[in-house]
């Protein structure tokens, strides 16, 4: 085989990660309920080819069960960091495009929401939505704009100065057909970047918070909750239990970052080229 | 500086402001919360409970009220724990203290260090090892630090309790000063593991940067080693930030020190915090809440103070 140029290289690992990513949050969802469901005959076995993450105490499948569980945090970590980015966005655009009170209303927001400890504000927004998963939906995507906002903001504010925009502005265009036509599409390389870096926050944070016991019935395979139910039976000294839901999950996690890496890479100006 | 302090007070009362709205707006009742499910009082004795607490007044006026009674140092009695706020939460901050300062010297000492090891080593193995070490704690929940720490050193191993932070069943008083420590050292250990990624990634940085630099350049052409240019011209550049870093980090470690205590039974502020939103303690989770802005606050004040006054290019700046 030929050897791959370096953008060729960035494409394909990109895209293998994203194959994997979508695999495995196809395979929870068309995933059969019996698979992870309890096998009282099969109770706390240690991993083996049969059940290659082993079992827990009420018999279910913890391979199938880890599946599941990051197949749900995939597909509500996307949702809920789509969200927040979206809000990212617009504030971020508005506020630098608008400037004047404006801009001081949405920058006092932005620190407001950042002075509050992450996890604390998690709490916050589940406890407001009555706990159960809308609380924990309702947090992950409510908690996670306000530093992409400060980005965004800070690059439009940096564009607005330059030489294109002001031009723009001479021949008479409105403030909205500016943002729209000139200052939107040099940010959306940095929102792209900046919306796959929300995603592992957003994974993490999940987990987090569904570990403290916050939403999700005991019963619905989340990391976070398989983590949890380990700690419980923790002196039964099953430790597959803690070391591969835990690690398929940094594993996730860290994809999400690499793939992040390898999109700015491949759209940003400066090393696009290469 | 007059300022900064009055955009600071505004954002505390914002910050208490929102997290105030926020406890108030849930669908959990705080009367049934307060008498338990299974007690069954008429729909009148909760009206009156109700009434007597003030649930029938409009948010803003209950904000206030609060914000009144929060003046005079009464923050309402805790639910879950029959006591007044202002006493959990002073008990229990000094159990978290202890823990987050612990975990805070040594993951900014020992990021420090492994920034600096791998700065210099840039490229070399080091550097990788350090790198890729830094990159997969980035994406390691606290909690699951925790959890594996526990089922190394304290299941298999057996060095370690499981849990809390004296031994079960013994009393307050009896406790001796090394089985504190000795149920401490895991706490501590998940927290400031967690804890280094960061600030050795941005030391790596900075120390990459300096070595690049002319006067580098010009102290290697005169011949001095590496350990000598680390020490003359590296340390004191680095230091700056990486202490503003440590200091503006307080929101994650908060953030952390409440997984890691839920792994650990550790009764410290964030138990505190998950018990009372778990058992719907509006008070106490309120409590909580603003106690934890306060702290990141405190942080993020320290660290802007301290860049001004440690790094001489801006106290020279603000003076002229």
């Amino acid at each position: 085989m030929k050897k791959m140029n370096r953008r060729t290289k960035t494409v394909m690992l990109a895209a293998a990660i994203l194959l994997i990513l979508a695999a495995i949050a196809i395979a929870g969802l068309v995933m059969n309920a019996d698979s992870y469901g309890p096998d009282y005959g099969a109770k706390k076995l240690a991993p083996s080819a049969a059940h290659l993450f082993g079992t827990d105490y009420l018999g279910r499948d913890m391979f199938c069960r880890t599946i599941k569980g990051l197949s749900n945090s995939i597909l509500l970590g996307t949702a809920a960091a789509g969200f927040s980015a979206c809000v990212a966005l617009i504030l971020g655009i508005v506020s630098a495009a608008i400037g004047g009170t404006v801009d001081k209303v949405i920058s006092y927001l932005v620190d407001l929401f950042m002075g509050i400890p992450h996890m604390v504000l998690l709490m916050l927004i589940s406890f407001a939505a009555g706990k159960g998963l809308k609380g924990v939906i309702l947090g992950v995507a409510l908690s996670h704009w306000p530093n992409l906002t400060r980005v965004i903001r800070g690059e439009v504010l940096q564009v607005k100065n330059m030489q294109f925009v002001k031009a723009a502005q001479k021949l008479g265009k409105t403030k909205t057909q500016v943002a729209y036509q000139h200052i939107f599409p040099h940010v959306v390389s940095q929102f792209i970047v900046g919306l796959i870096l929300l995603f592992p926050h957003a994974i993490l944070h999940e987990a987090g918070i569904t570990f403290l016991g916050f939403g999700l019935s005991v019963d619905t395979p989340a990391i976070g909750i398989i983590l949890s139910e380990a700690l419980k039976h923790i002196s039964t000294g099953m430790w597959w239990l803690v070391l591969f839901p835990g690690g398929l999950l940094v594993l996730v996690v860290m994809m999400f970052d690499k793939l992040g890496d390898y999109i700015r890479l491949l759209i940003d100006p400066a090393s696009a080229q290469e | 500086m007059g300022s900064t302090l009055l955009r600071m007070i505004l954002l505390l009362f914002g910050v208490s402001a929102i997290s105030f709205m926020l406890v108030i707006s849930s669908p959990i009742d705080p009367v049934e919360a307060f008498v338990g499910s299974e007690s069954n009082i008429s729909k009148e004795q909760k009206e009156i409970v109700a009434e007597y607490w003030g649930l029938d007044q409009p948010p803003l006026q209950r904000y206030l009220t609060w914000l009144k009674n929060l003046f005079h140092g009464d923050m309402g009695d805790s639910i879950a724990y029959k006591k007044p706020v202002t006493q959990v939460l002073a008990e229990r901050f000094a159990t978290s203290c202890v823990l987050m300062l612990t975990a805070w010297l040594i993951s900014g000492a020992l990021g420090f260090v492994l920034g600096i090891l791998a700065g210099i080593c840039s490229g070399k193995w080091p550097d990788k090892i350090i790198k890729t070490f830094c990159f997969v704690l980035s994406s390691t929940p606290a909690f699951w630090m925790g959890l594996l720490l526990l089922v190394i050193f304290a299941v298999n191993l057996g060095w370690f309790p499981v849990g809390f932070a004296v031994p079960v069943g013994k009393s307050a008083a009896d406790v001796t000063i090394g089985e504190r420590i000795h149920h401490l050292i895991l706490p501590a250990l998940t927290l400031s593991i967690t804890g280094v990624a960061n600030i050795a990634l941005h030391t790596r940085q900075k120390i990459i940067d300096v070595m690049k630099s002319r006067y580098v350049l010009f102290a290697k052409a005169r011949g001095e080693n590496t350990w000598q240019i680390l020490k003359r011209h590296g340390l004191r550049n680095i230091a700056i930030p990486a202490i503003t870093l440590q200091f503006a980090s307080f929101s994650e470690l908060f953030g952390g020190s409440v997984l890691a205590e839920q792994v650990f039974s550790y009764p410290g502020l964030g138990n505190a915090a998950t018990v009372a939103g778990i058992k719907g303690d509006a008070p106490l989770l309120l409590g909580v809440a603003l106690f934890s802005v306060l702290f990141v606050f405190v942080g993020n004040l320290t660290a802007n103070i301290l860049y001004g006054v440690i790094n001489p290019q801006i106290r020279e700046g603000t003076e002229s």
